[in-house]
């Protein structure tokens, strides 16, 4: 480096210091990043990571909140899950975050869930889960059962005429609960049980020929079947492969995902998949003003033409806005004041409306259901009329449909049993 | 559908009798009536508004049907003029005007608003246009089609169809769409005569029209559907137990090749190498790698990735070798742990280096599909390629062995190293050459296998414990145990897997290996003679 240089550095960097004196004065606000960036989730977790940097960057070119500047502290859990626990620990205890962002898998989550509760820290969570669960110190922007599963079971049965139902998973509790949610729910429809099937496969399973072969058995009884998926990962690339092989068309046998988003299509070659279902939250084909703006600012940051975005993306956008607006409201990052002043914060979500958070923790999304086409993307083809709130404990299992959650003063309770009145309400019945 | 739906088709087919017709073209005005229409209405006022547009006589009409049921039909924003997209990745869209057909050059995704089709429209655009392919003087046209109107015949198509038939003179269309017709009879007329033409037929459809017939209040026409359905179950069992028969060999050829390799590095030369899988993975990636290299040409890259997974996989075992298991030669447990770090450090270096997603490898044309040997029973071509990939590198590596001095000089080293050696034999020489034969041949399963699975940075470790099972049960160091232990243990899956379920079904086979090992501790071929004891 030449003296020039040294000289102009030196000077910006006085000129820099200059211009935030008064910033200065004030520690910057951390943001902690608790998401895989190696093993096996970091294929969806690395881009969130991501998402994160690229807004916070964001915010701070506009000015930080409240004057501080945001520095984000990131770690790597790696995809294991005890790890999930001991870097959250580190972030909270010796980072001293006043946030953190993170987590996919429902098990990391509930092996952060302890320490976050423990140490009083806020988590922003932005998966699509099985419900069942509400933390006073966990904001859930993913979608709970209510705003996924249920309403895409209402569009096939109503819209396309859906009798007979494949429920297929992988096997673990996400899929279980859900499908133990939809088998009550369709079965409170009139659906007999000989018109439901249910398979579950491992982690990563590749070889579908037999199952995709049973399916289409199940599919010719003379009643319109569909298949409703909670396959998660891996797995859905051999399993639509094997669709498309065994010439298993979406007008025949729709099957509707819910863990197939833009990123995992984005493996696949989608010309035999046009038609099946997703449904989601947000998809990156939404025709708004909003949405371009956030793809435009998306492929800057990769630097990729190709990148795409979707719905954890979106919901990291819509939690991040949400702490934004709340540690505005409340005027300091004190997590007793932020988890206060959040409830009731409404922002702009990425489909051209608004998402409010409810004093549950959840947050009020409308729900879309897409087409894939053969470019990779989905054409959504149904959308809810109005918003849907999330729901933590579902109205469709044994033991937590008499439970509410409010975390406003006085109830602060994540489980109250509306039938016998008190707080702390059979929670763990529907887990498994 | 109603009438308006049928008159529609009805002008259709008559718009393709007289072709001097069909020259006929709607005045612009028109054409963006019905077009704005199109976009502008409902999912259910849509459908009229296709027969309206099939109906128009316009020689466009096809052309923007088709665009219509590829969701390429749309209106720029700004100036209200309908295109097709040529092309829609990206944020910057290729169109051309629908009407004109002049290109338009990029178009921003902010600016195009594309009219929507779902799966009930597009199914039905599939039968309009299928009416239309009936007269195409291609027969293969014609038979698609008339296997698709089975179970969407209507009214207006029903009373066409005897002269149809009449003048079709190709046997499979005609019996398709006699079929077609009998299915019409059958659901909607509950014409029993009809149900005879389907009791022979292995067609979904028309097992889903006897099923509801034989639901019906009719107790004659119950009583004929009920005897069709049982003759057509009997052809059903036999092709189901064919199908078994073949998911079972498909399965077994995967973990045979994924084994095979395996076979040789863990069975001939002792050598236990937890990053074989990484190996399978590599070999994928040079697919992915060729295909980037030769894009649009997915096939002929695939047929490179052989030599080149090989020789990639190979170089990378040699490396291994070289490096780490020469000195740890005897000390298996060490070797385990050493290799298994390697197969985590080539996972993480394919994160870092390519990218933590999946890669999307491409199967080309050839590969994909089915083979239908009848309706009942289709066989998926990319497995029965892997079938085939699978026997041949089985008797390549068998000639290898067998015929070679390379495998004499294997085989030598491994039954008694000190004796090979004063013999001459260069040991070490012999342990690269044979390490990288057996990487080489991951490499060529990852070639396989990325036409089956995903190809990203798990890839091997699905594979890695399959693989030691699969030798362990064949018996160390046995090819042809290797062979018939896959194709069995892949047969024992399938069977097991329609009842037993997924899980269920690798459990049990699992505790079948356990049971089996303790058994007879060295597999289904164990090695015989003093070479075993060494």
């Amino acid at each position: 480096m030449s003296i020039k240089k040294h000289v102009k550095l030196g000077l910006s960097a006085l000129a820099l210091s200059v211009s935030l004196n008064s910033v200065a004065a004030e520690d910057p606000i951390k943001v902690g990043i608790l998401h895989s960036l190696s093993g096996t989730m970091a294929i969806s977790e690395s881009t969130l990571k991501d998402t994160m940097l690229m807004l916070i960057e964001k915010q701070n070119a506009e000015g930080g909140i409240l004057g501080r500047q945001l520095e984000p502290v990131v770690v790597d859990p790696a995809s294991n899950w005890p790890l999930f626990a001991e870097k959250a620990r580190e972030l909270l205890a010796k980072e001293k975050v006043d946030v953190i962002f993170g987590n996919w898998t429902s098990v990391s989550r509930k092996s952060v869930l302890p320490v976050v509760e423990e140490l009083n820290g806020l988590l922003f969570y932005p998966v699509q889960y099985e419900g069942e669960e509400s933390s006073e110190n966990v904001f859930y922007t993913g979608a709970a059962p209510n705003q996924q599963a249920i309403p895409a079971v209402d569009y096939l049965m109503n819209e396309i005429g859906v009798e007979r139902w494949v429920l297929a998973g992988t096997d673990y509790v996400y899929p279980r609960t859900t499908n133990k949610i939809l088998e009550t729910y369709l079965k409170d429809a009139g659906v007999s049980a000989d018109d439901i099937m249910i398979n579950y496969t491992p982690f990563g399973h590749s070889n579908w020929q037999s199952i995709v072969s049973d399916i289409k058995k199940f599919g010719s009884a003379g009643k319109k079947t569909a298949v409703v998926s909670t396959i998660n990962g891996d797995a859905n690339v051999p399993f639509y492969r094997e669709l498309a092989n065994q010439g298993i068309d979406a007008a025949d046998i729709p099957v509707v995902a819910f863990s197939v988003g833009e990123q995992e299509l984005s493996g696949i070659d989608t010309g035999p998949l046009v038609g099946h279902l997703a449904a989601w939250n947000y998809f990156m084909s939404v025709d708004s003003d909003a949405n371009y703006d956030f793809i435009d600012a998306w492929v800057e940051h990769t630097g990729k033409e190709d990148a795409v975005t979707n719905d954890p993306m979106e919901a990291h956008y819509i939690g991040f806005n949400m702490y934004v607006e709340a540690v505005k409201k409340a005027g300091t990052t004190d997590v007793e004041a932020v988890k206060d002043a959040i409830i009731g914060v409404a922002v702009p979500n990425l489909t051209g409306g608004y998402a409010t958070m409810m004093p549950n923790h959840h947050i009020t999304k409308p729900v879309l259901i897409g087409e894939i086409q053969d470019n990779g993307q989905f054409s959504v083809v149904w959308e809810t009329p109005s918003t849907v709130a999330g729901d933590a404990w579902s109205d469709f299992l044994p033991g937590s449909k008499d439970l509410i959650s409010d975390w406003r003063k006085p109830m602060t309770c994540g489980n109250f049993n509306v039938v016998t009145g008190s707080c702390g309400g059979k929670a763990e019945v529907a887990s498994n | 559908m109603g009438i308006t739906g049928s008159l529609s088709r009805l002008l259709l087919v008559c718009l393709l009798l007289w072709p001097a017709m069909a020259t006929a073209q709607v005045d612009d005005s028109e054409a963006q009536q019905l077009l704005t229409a199109l976009a502008e209405s409902s999912f259910a006022e849509k459908k009229d508004v296709v027969n309206r547009i099939a109906g128009s006589g316009d020689e466009r009409a096809r052309i923007w049907l088709e665009a219509f049921a590829a969701n390429k039909l749309a209106r720029i924003e700004s100036t209200g003029q309908f295109v097709i997209v040529l092309s829609n990745r990206g944020r910057d869209w290729d169109v051309e005007s629908a009407t004109t057909g002049e290109s338009l050059g990029e178009v921003s995704r902010r600016d195009i608003d594309t009219i929507r089709v779902n799966n009930s429209l597009r199914s039905e655009l599939e039968s309009i246009l299928s009416v239309i392919d009936l007269k195409s003087p291609n027969e293969d046209s014609r038979l698609t089609a008339a296997r698709a109107l089975r179970g969407n015949v209507d009214d207006g198509l029903a009373d066409q169809l005897p002269d149809l038939i009449e003048a079709e003179t190709a046997s499979d269309v005609r019996l398709a769409l006699t079929e077609a017709l009998a299915i019409y009879q059958v659901e909607e007329q509950g014409d029993r005569s009809a149900v005879a033409v389907l009791s022979g037929s292995l067609n979904s459809d028309a097992r889903a029209a006897l099923q509801n017939a034989a639901r019906s209040d009719d107790p004659a026409l119950a009583a004929a559907a009920n005897k069709a359905l049982e003759s057509i179950e009997q052809k059903l069992k036999f092709n189901r137990a064919a199908e078994t028969l073949y998911f079972g060999l498909s399965l077994g050829s995967v973990l045979v090749l994924a084994a095979i390799g395996l076979a040789i590095t863990f069975g001939v030369m002792g050598v236990i190498n937890m990053a074989h899988g990484e190996l399978i993975m590599l070999g994928a990636y040079t697919t992915w790698g060729m295909q980037q290299l030769l894009p649009g040409q997915p096939g002929l890259a695939l047929i490179l990735s052989i030599p080149a997974g090989f020789l990639v996989a190979a170089l990378a075992g040699i490396a291994i070798e070289r490096t780490v298991i020469q000195h740890l030669k005897g000390r298996p447990l060490e070797t385990l742990l050493a290799t298994f770090g390697v197969s985590l450090i080539l996972q993480q270096l394919v994160r870092t280096v390519i990218s933590p997603l999946n890669r999307t490898v491409i199967t080309p044309d050839w590969m994909s599909g089915s083979v239908m040997i009848n309706e009942a029973l289709s066989l998926t071509l990319n497995r029965m390629y892997v079938i085939g990939f699978a026997l041949v590198v089985f008797a390549g590596l068998m000639l290898i062995m067998r015929k070679t001095r390379l495998g004499l000089e294997v085989r030598a080293v491994t039954q008694n190293r000190a004796m090979a050696r004063s013999m001459g034999i260069k040991a070490t020489k012999v342990d690269i050459l044979t390490f990288g034969l057996g990487s080489g041949v991951a490499g060529l399963a990852g070639v396989a296998l990325s036409q089956i699975t995903n190809v990203g940075p798990n890839l091997g470790q699905n594979y890695i414990i399959d693989s030691f099972m699969v030798v362990v049960f064949g018996g160390v160091g046995n090819l042809w145990g290797t062979l018939l232990a896959g194709l069995s243990l892949g047969t024992i899956n399938q069977l097991l897997e329609p009842w037993a379920g997924a899980v269920l079904a690798k459990i049990l086979v699992l505790v079948f290996i356990i049971l089996f090992i303790q058994k007879r501790p060295k597999g289904l071929f164990p090695q015989k003679g003093r070479a075993a004891e060494g």
